[in-house]
């Protein structure tokens, strides 16, 4: 009978705490402790000077500032080394003016892409695919997004969900779909009977006594 | 390393750093406040700093060494 090798890759959840690393980045060693008491952005890419990655650096140098109001520092990761992430990174901004000032982690040996499953082989045995981990100041996990190595992320929905995560922990309130700020917030659902009785008597705008909203 | 070159000398933002450290013991929050680096950069950059001898922490609060303060 023919064995078969199977590899289990661990992948973080949400809601854990993001393991710490100590990796070689564009700004020197850092570890993700580092980042303790910030939101992070941590994100991979395939491959420096390929075109979507490009696009995608970019942008996420445009919405560094948006970020940096809401608390949240970038960190990019590919398996790639720290001359070739300088190497790009000045080719960026020699070849379109736009400044990459975020820290990009050289993982060459895939220790931090296998601690937080970020490589596919589905969709590449050497490259990380797209990940986005958003990850809070006490370092848990708080969401994470998977995009193939043909798709560029969309820069709008990473600020939506920090906006998201963030209305959500000040407020106990949920955000329904395609919430924006300043659109109405989710209650929590009455968890007793009691409770229930009580929801449609509170103010909110219910459709009914598990679904109501209102206004922040 | 962030904030110490190749030769061992402090970089732009290590002295940066190490200003904030004039004052006598600073928290990393209060050195990022201070120089207007990134916490997250203080944190890393004064790990070398202190591995260099440039400063030394005690309980989680750093101050200049005799080295530290020369290169100021």
């Amino acid at each position: 009978m023919e064995e078969q090798m199977v590899q289990v890759v661990s992948m973080p959840r949400l809601g854990e705490k993001a393991p710490d690393f100590e990796a070689p980045t564009t700004h020197g060693v850092l570890k993700l402790s580092d980042f303790k008491g910030s939101w992070v952005i941590m994100f991979s890419h395939p491959a420096d000077f390929t075109p979507v990655c490009t696009t995608e650096f970019m942008a996420f140098a445009q919405i560094q500032p948006e970020l940096k109001k809401r608390g949240a520092e970038l960190l990019g990761l590919s398996v790639d080394s720290v001359t070739s992430h300088i190497a790009w990174v000045r080719n960026i901004e020699e070849k379109t003016g736009v400044k990459i000032t975020f820290p990009v982690i050289a993982d060459l040996n895939k220790e931090v892409s296998t601690k937080f499953g970020m490589v596919h082989p589905g969709q590449s045995k050497t490259e990380t695919v797209r990940c986005v981990f958003v990850i809070d100041p006490n370092q848990v996990i708080r969401l994470i997004l998977y995009y193939p190595l043909t798709t560029g992320r969309n820069m709008d929905e990473i600020l939506r969900v920090v906006d998201a995560l963030q209305t959500s922990d000040a407020n106990k309130v949920a955000t329904p779909a395609n919430w924006r700020p300043g659109d109405m917030v989710i209650v929590p659902p009455p968890q007793t009977q009691e409770t229930a009785e009580e929801r449609l008597k509170q103010g909110y705008e219910c459709v009914d006594w598990y679904f109501c909203k209102r206004k922040l | 390393m962030p904030c110490v070159s190749p030769d061992g000398t402090p970089t732009g933002s290590g002295m940066r750093v190490l200003a904030a450290l004039k004052g006598g013991k600073v928290s990393p929050e209060g050195v990022a406040a201070t120089s207007g680096l990134a916490l997250y950069r203080v944190r890393s950059g004064i790990r070398d700093l202190v591995a260099a001898g440039y400063a030394a922490e005690q309980g989680g609060q750093y101050e200049l060494t005799q080295k530290g303060i020369s290169v100021l």
